[in-house]
């Protein structure tokens, strides 16, 4: 399969502008004619549906919680990333293209990261304009921070809740559609299946989580923004109802699925405590501005960390990365701390830790000037940790975070699907190997407020859409065969419950396909990933019924992906062999130990194709071309 | 270390049939587990006996998404303060404790199954009026329109709702005015959302009287229960707002 990135020519500034005056339209008297179907609330498939309603589409929204304004889109901290210059520090559309490209190690492509770029500036506008309250300073301008390893501060931030403050900001312009009758809204759907007609997705199927009813749903287009796949490791410091199920059975329809080794693990997240820990949950890196990370020199230090004096730590970032020091990028922030702990200088009950000390900061700023910071971080640590972060360090650990694989789109946000259109965290991005931090949001909003109004009026315009309905055949066998799983699903009866499964899914690929990989370890979870496999279908437990709310019956149903889907993600890491952003295989490093990149054999996009469950799936490739930003060695020293 | 509690759970099988309180033990619980992850483990033991287990409702288990919420002992969200129930933790019980689980109550938010309500009124409250009406593309530079510092952080302290629906729980009258209050004082004191200032005002408390919440008495229970602290005080700006908007369209 040839993979046209549908990438236009010139220059990387005129791209998009050229790509938009070349699109074609659909005159505003049809747009109420075409339903475009919208899976997800989240930042992508809110933004996306207000702007949809407001150009005046039939516009279809679902989502699995019981309000849209829950998605875990809300869950971000941080901030939203944007090249406004306020600061005037130095920073432009070219700078935040470069930090995106170079942070993603040179795996993605570059029109998409410059029109990311571009379209950064109006989100903030956009968002300003909703009544989103980012910080301000006393003079009422907006306020800025540096985060994520940026040298400039770009990014835009609302106290610790960006991404929820965004989040009721697009689910408010999408309620506005909602009341002005453009916007349909259902809540408590899951989507089981995308429907496809003549070669082209023209519905879903979605299965009713209060009734437990399977329905049809026929349109025009589909445009998935159903978010990242970070649960696969069960822990994560994604929500627990984060799924894969509606990107996979895409994936099973014929939607490329790529990168999925691409995967991003935090580096502060509260460490874990114990069996029955259900998620992690993230400390905001902006507390590594004031924050410092250390270890002690000896391994068997039996102090606690205030009584250790200070030739007797080791803050090894401020060590190994003396320019970026406690700011160096989340892969290697992470990878740095699972080194000091598997030579066994880790702290705490567990040895899986490291400390993040604000003693310093507080010494020089002031306790206010870090609550006034930090203060409900330090709550929520102290909430769940029962420590007090101002007297003691924090003990952090990485956590998985983000997933830049995903679904393999075009230029045009589309996959190998046509009409189905792929948005947000659920699509294989923008952020190559490695995301930098608040760049998510960015994108999940330049995704839905900016593309893709304009490339899905592009697509039809330009597309013949004869009129389908759910009375279609091909809607009787997508429902058919969402209705097969469900009661294989009831009828196994076994001993084991789904978190059970989850949880031994979870453990196989953190240690094989988590923070360092290598070819022995991949093999191992290729082997073990079907055994387990097999054991869900022979062992699962779901009581109940699927005729009404069943909450565990939904979660069987995607662990049941997941157990598909880890088989990928495994082997797309065993055949990258190099290491490059979120991707660490042991055999390919430095000899400092950090990630060595093969530009010559994988300067490219790994798109798989389905071939059936347990068949091997066969590897495409998109090649990606650097004409702006050279690739060279990362080096953060 | 571990403790062993009673538990005593809502189970309702669907809005149409009566629901009725059932004791669980819980056996061999960690005080560093959250309490839902408390109830994950009885549901797991449920699951293997071949039973069905508690429904509940929760997403980010760390109280930004406003999915969770249950009546711990007759509290909204339990015993902590400015907490939603997914970050109660079981250090806050002791060993033998007997502990009562239950749903929301409210006319507004009918019980779907066990722990789980409806509470899409909050959405239709949004859907009234709950937005600056502004397209895509027409917004101007950021930084064009000032907000005054202090402005801008009350509207936030009002923004930071997550319509978990506590402040109806925890009400006598089942009132929604706290999470309708703070929308509006989010909205009506940014200067942005100064044009539909009235419009907003009437349409989602009128949009608050057809969902059936209770009239607002000034209890301040409300307040007590909500885990991101919303002040009361903005329930006096609704009025405020409520009844200028009247006068004005008079
Ligand atoms: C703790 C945390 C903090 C973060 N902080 C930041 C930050 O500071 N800055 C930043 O830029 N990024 C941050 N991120 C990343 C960022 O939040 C996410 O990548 C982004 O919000 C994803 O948005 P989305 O719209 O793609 O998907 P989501 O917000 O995940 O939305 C997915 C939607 O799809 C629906 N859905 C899911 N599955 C199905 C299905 N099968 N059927 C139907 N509907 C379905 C859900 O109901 C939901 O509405 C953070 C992430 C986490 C976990
Ligand atoms: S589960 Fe999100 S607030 Fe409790």
């Amino acid at each position: 399969m040839q993979l046209d990135g549908k990438v236009p020519g010139g220059p990387i500034e005129s791209r998009w502008e050229r790509h938009k005056f070349e699109s074609k339209l659909v005159n505003p008297a049809n747009r109420r004619k075409l339903t475009v179907l919208v899976i997800g609330t989240g930042l992508a498939g809110a933004s996306a549906s207000a702007a949809l309603g407001e150009l005046g589409y039939n516009v279809l929204t679902f989502c699995i919680h019981d309000s849209p304004r829950r998605a875990h889109s809300i869950a971000a901290q941080g901030g939203i990333n944007a090249a406004k210059n306020y600061r005037n520090d130095g920073d432009s559309v070219y700078r935040l293209f470069y930090d995106t490209v170079k942070g993603g190690d040179y795996r993605a492509r570059e029109s998409n990261v410059y029109r990311l770029a571009q379209v950064s500036a109006d989100i903030i506008d956009q968002c300003v304009a909703q009544g989103v309250p980012f910080a301000r300073e006393y003079g009422g301008l907006l306020d800025n921070r540096s985060f994520g390893g940026a040298q400039v501060s770009r990014t835009f931030y609302a106290r610790g809740q960006t991404g929820q403050q965004l989040l009721i900001g697009a689910y408010q312009s999408m309620m506005r559609q909602v009341d002005a009758g453009t916007v349909k809204l259902f809540p408590q759907r899951e989507m089981l299946d995308v429907v496809m007609v003549e070669g082209q997705a023209r519905g879903v199927i979605m299965r009713n989580l209060v009734t437990g009813e399977l329905e049809k749903w026929a349109g025009d287009a589909v445009l998935l923004a159903t978010g990242g796949y970070g649960t696969v490791y069960y822990l994560s410091t994604n929500a627990v109802n984060s799924n894969v199920t509606a990107a996979w059975r895409a994936h099973k329809r014929g939607a490329l699925f790529a990168n999925p080794c691409f995967t991003q693990i935090h580096p502060t997240c509260i460490p874990v405590s114990g069996d029955h820990q259900s998620k992690l949950t993230l400390m905001s890196e902006s507390l590594r501005n004031d924050g410092r990370v250390w270890v002690p020199k000896d391994a068997r230090d039996p102090r606690p960390p205030q009584q250790i004096p200070e030739p007797e730590r080791d803050y090894y970032l401020e060590r190994r990365y003396p320019s970026f020091g406690n700011l160096v990028p989340r892969d290697v922030a992470s990878r740095a701390a699972k080194l000091v702990c598997d030579e066994g200088l880790g702290v705490g009950d567990t040895g899986l830790a490291v400390y993040l000390d604000f003693a310093d900061s507080i010494g020089r700023l002031g306790k206010d000037v870090i609550k006034q910071r930090y203060g409900n971080l330090f709550d929520m640590y102290q909430k769940i940790t029962d420590d007090n972060p101002y007297q003691v360090p924090m003990r952090i650990f990485p956590a998985v975070h983000y997933t830049m694989g995903g679904l393999w789109v075009d230029y045009n946000l589309m996959s190998t699907i046509p009409g189905l259109h792929v948005l947000g965290e659920a699509n294989f991005s923008d952020h190559g190997a490695n995301r930098l931090g608040a760049s998510a949001l960015m994108q999940g909003l330049a995704d839905g407020y900016f593309v893709i109004p304009n490339t899905l009026s592009h697509y039809l315009a330009g597309t013949s859409l004869p009129k389908v309905t759910a009375e279609h055949d091909a809607f009787a066998e997508a429902a058919s065969n969402a209705q097969g799983q469900i009661t294989r699903l009831l009828t196994v009866r076994g001993q084991k419950t789904p978190r059970e499964l989850h949880r031994q899914l979870g453990r196989l690929v953190w240690d094989y396909v988590g923070m360092s990989r290598t070819a022995e370890g991949l093999r191992t979870a290729l082997t073990e990933i079907p055994r387990l496999r097999e054991e869900f279908w022979h062992n699962v437990s779901v009581p109940g019924e699927a005729n009404n709310m069943n909450k565990n019956l939904e979660y069987a149903g995607r662990v049941a992906d997941y157990l598909e889907f880890a088989e990928l993600l495994a082997r797309d890491a065993l055949e990258r062999e190099e290491s490059c952003g979120g991707h660490f295989r042991e055999e390919f490093q430095t000899p400092d130990n950090e990630a060595q990149r093969d530009d010559l054999q994988f300067a490219h996009a790994a798109a798989w194709e389905f071939t059936g469950v347990g068949q091997a799936p066969v590897r495409h490739v998109e090649p990606l071309q650097f004409d702006y930003v050279k690739p060279s060695q990362r080096s953060y020293k | 270390m571990s403790m062993n509690l009673t538990l005593r759970i809502w189970r309702q099988a669907n809005p149409g049939t009566p629901g009725r309180l059932v004791e669980y033990a819980a056996q061999g619980i960690s005080p560093d587990m959250s309490f839902l992850e408390m109830l994950d483990v009885v549901n797991e033991q449920l699951i293997r006996k071949g039973e069905e287990p508690v429904a509940f409702d929760s997403d980010c288990r760390e109280g930004i998404c406003g999915t969770c919420g249950c009546m711990v002992n007759g509290v909204a969200h339990g015993p902590d303060a400015a907490a939603t129930v997914c970050q109660l933790h079981m250090r806050r019980f002791k060993n033998g404790d007997t502990i009562t689980i239950e749903p929301w109550r409210a006319a507004a938010f009918p019980v779907v199954k066990d722990l789980v309500v409806d509470r899409s009124a909050l959405d239709r409250i949004v859907r009234a009026g709950g937005y600056i009406s502004m397209n895509v593309g027409a917004a101007p530079d950021a930084n064009a329109m000032p907000v005054a510092k202090g402005l801008a952080d009350e509207a936030f302290d009002a923004a930071a709702c997550i319509q978990c629906g506590a402040c109806v729980a925890a009400c006598k009258n089942a009132s929604a005015a706290l999470f309708t209050a703070a929308k509006i004082s989010h909205l009506n004191l940014l200067p942005q959302g100064q044009a539909e200032r009235g419009r907003r005002a009437v349409a989602m408390v009128d949009q608050m009287d057809v969902e059936g919440f209770g009239a607002c008495s000034n209890e301040g229970e409300c307040e007590a229960v909500c885990p991101k602290e919303i002040s009361i005080s903005n329930i006096a700006r609704m009025n405020r707002e409520y009844l200028r908007a009247r006068l004005v369209a008079r």
